[in-house]
């Protein structure tokens, strides 16, 4: 099935996503050394491993159409559109970064690119995005707003009464659920007594689907159904991702509460060399030709790092600045 | 703004409620402006409440079920939804049925509305109203605490108290075109036209000019003038503390009320010239004693007019308990006139 996706959407667009894919997931390796080196603050929630959710979904959203993120928003950043410099920058805490220095990790994003500063609360986002898909339908704009959130917010309310209200108002919302197993070091099973978070819209009325979220195809196909529903007007629409993130929750897990036989089986699907072997196999594209893209995404990542360092902190001012309009 | 008003003009020119009023402010600024939207529960359903005071009823024949959102009973999505369309450039006025509810959207409020701005590096603006009626009146624990000192703690919410017709609809139509969240804070005993018993069988019409006007976010109102003492007050605290400075005039004793109306950002100016005056502060608010707005107010006159207090500074609150429904134990716990004269009086001694 994926196999005729894949020939569907044409060589340029399977090469755009692949570049993609590396690019988030290198961006990361990048941002882990360097935190690893001391240059960034704070700490991480990183996307290793779920790229394919992002990368899939964002692809058929414009710069006017809007997301909102978590406290895991990296990979969501860059494939809706912030530059490598801007999120970068932003780590490293620095006044060219997209949020300013203010936002950082956990809070990246950009108006301009469509991406209100990502929430760190869980579920935060999955209310507020009814005010957008309010918005859109008042002004019958044709945006289409996507909610991304995590298999944990689905057990906070925000996650049912933003549902509910985006469904009894036929928002043009899209509400992905990136279910990687776990919150923090909790399983999902442990805390829900489904398997399933797909399984909860029928509740809200609202069609919901379970996709392949190590597989950027199945993603893509799903998303682009999805989003072409809500933006012609039909209701919101939930795509349940199952996913895994490869690395800690954040910078201070050790991963006890799994094993390394369940991560080598999540690695073993992992959505890069999926593609890659896919357009390989099509032979319309080499091996030195995804070894161009990999050095490209390099120097891209070089001049993130270099432009991050060299920019300058944040003037003590800016502390206070920005609370008001 | 008020004390400007001819005495003449008023006594011929209409008086509105302060619910007439504000609706009278939300239609003007729906027409004025295609962004501005009303969201709540039971707010525009036909044959329904058109708000639980009232205040929105007929709005819906003019201007739909668009622009007037009734949405379920899910506070966080109110209150979300209001901050996630202001920040795409709408600006909704959201309606909370009652103050107490505000607990359930913390997070959208706190977390988000406030903070949204200054996450962004300055790139979005929330130019949302979220109107909360507040008030103790026989409802119990639960409907009826005045929490506005929740909000005044957090960088970024601007909160508003009203306290007449005329300030509610100028200060209303300031905040639906301020580009930052603003709380609005309406006494249940208020909004009523001749005065319910409870609120003292007060007239609570004020005079409301046909032509437009605005007032100001951040500035207080000199309701009353006097030399002896300061008073501060909000709501039914102001017409309780009006009462009782007509009452000590008899005595002598020469009370400045000030209606400070918002009280973040706190007009400090018109607060310390006053004090600086009269040499004598009390702070009168329904909310709970400790950590209530008053606190920041005394804070603020030790800090910059310590030396010219002539007598400690004194906070006529509701003690520090849940509201209890039996009428007579709320009289005991809120301010009362006896309550409010007799900490005055003290300062005298
Ligand atoms: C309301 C709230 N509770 C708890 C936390 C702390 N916390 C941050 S991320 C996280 C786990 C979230 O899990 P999930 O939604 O599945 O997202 P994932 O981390 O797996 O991407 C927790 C508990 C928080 N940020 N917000
Ligand atoms: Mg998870």
């Amino acid at each position: 099935m994926t196999t005729e996706y894949f020939n569907d959407i044409g060589l340029e667009k399977n090469l755009h996503l692949y570049k993609q894919l590396v690019l988030l997931r290198r961006f990361e390796e990048r941002v882990y050394f360097q935190y690893m080196q001391g240059e960034i603050p704070g700490t991480l929630h990183q996307y290793h491993g779920q790229e394919a959710v992002a990368v899939g979904v964002c692809d058929h959203l414009s710069k006017t159409d809007w997301i909102t993120s978590t406290h895991r928003p990296h990979g969501h950043a860059l494939a809706k559109g912030v530059s490598p410099r801007a999120a970068m920058a932003e780590l490293y805490a620095k006044a060219t970064g997209c949020c300013k220095a203010k936002g950082g990790s956990m809070h990246l994003g950009d108006p301009e690119v469509g991406m209100l500063p990502a929430i760190a609360i869980v579920g935060g986002g999955n209310t507020i995005v009814t005010g957008l898909g309010l918005a859109f339908k008042m002004r019958r704009s044709e945006q289409v707003a996507v909610c991304f959130f995590g298999d944990g917010a689905t057990n906070e309310g925000a996650f049912h009464e933003g549902l509910n209200f985006a469904a009894v108002q036929k928002m043009p919302i899209v509400f992905v659920c990136e279910n990687n197993l776990y919150g923090a070091s909790t399983p999902y099973h442990a805390v829900s007594p489904i398997t399933d978070v797909a399984d909860r819209a029928c509740a809200y009325g609202v069609p919901a689907q379970i996709v392949d979220g190590m597989d950027v195809l199945a993603v893509h196909q799903a998303a682009q159904e999805a989003i072409a529903s809500a933006r012609g007007g039909s209701g919101p629409v939930l795509l349940e991702c199952k996913t895994y993130r490869y690395i800690g929750h954040s910078r201070s897990d050790a991963r006890h509460y799994r094993t390394r036989e369940e991560e080598a089986a999540w690695a073993a699907k992992d959505p890069i060399p999926r593609l890659g072997n896919m357009l390989i196999e099509s032979r319309q594209v080499s091996q030195s030709d995804l070894d161009a893209i990999e050095h490209e995404i390099e120097s891209v990542l070089d001049d993130a790092v270099e432009f991050a360092r060299n920019s300058p902190e944040p003037t003590p001012e800016q502390a206070v600045m920005d609370i008001f309009a | 703004m008020t004390q400007m008003i001819d005495e003449q003009q008023v006594a011929t020119q209409r008086k509105l409620t302060i619910a007439e009023a504000l609706r009278e402010g939300i239609a003007e600024e729906m027409r004025r402006d295609e962004s501005v939207f009303l969201i709540g529960e039971d707010i525009g359903i036909e044959g329904g409440f058109g708000g639980a005071f009232g205040v929105y009823l007929g709005l819906t024949d003019e201007f739909g079920h668009d622009r007037i959102v009734d949405t379920p009973i899910s506070e966080k999505v109110i209150a979300g939804a209001a901050t996630g369309a202001a920040m795409m450039g709408m600006r909704p006025i959201a309606d909370m049925q009652y103050a107490d509810f505000l607990f359930e959207c913390m997070d959208e409020l706190v977390n988000q509305a406030a903070k949204m701005r200054y996450m962004s590096g300055g790139k979005v603006r929330v130019p949302m109203v979220m109107r909360a009626p507040v008030g103790a009146t026989a409802r119990g624990a639960q409907h009826g605490q005045c929490p506005e000192s929740y909000f005044i703690h957090v960088p970024g919410l601007k909160v508003v108290c009203v306290s007449d017709a005329y300030h509610a609809k100028g200060i209303l139509k300031s905040a639906v075109r301020d580009d930052n969240p603003v709380l609005i804070f309406e006494h249940k005993l208020l909004y009523g036209s001749k005065g319910r018993a409870s609120a003292g069988g007060l007239d609570l019409t004020a005079y409301v000019p046909e032509e437009e006007y605005l007032f100001p976010i951040g500035k207080a109102v000199i309701k009353r003038e006097g030399r002896d003492v300061t008073i501060v007050a909000t709501h039914i605290s102001l017409y309780r503390s009006m009462q009782v400075a007509t009452e000590l005039a008899q005595a002598g004793i020469e009370c400045e009320v000030i209606d400070p109306i918002t009280l973040n950002p706190f007009d400090k100016e018109t607060l310390f010239a006053s004090v600086q005056k009269t040499g004598r502060l009390v702070i009168v608010h329904e909310d709970t004693l400790t950590g209530g707005w008053g606190a920041e107010v005394a804070a603020l006159v030790a800090e910059h007019c310590l030396f010219y207090l002539e007598a400690p500074i004194k906070r006529v609150a509701t003690f520090d308990t849940v509201l209890p429904a039996a009428p007579s134990l709320e009289q005991v716990v809120v301010p009362t006139v006896e309550r409010i004269k007799a900490t005055i009086l003290s300062l005298f001694d």
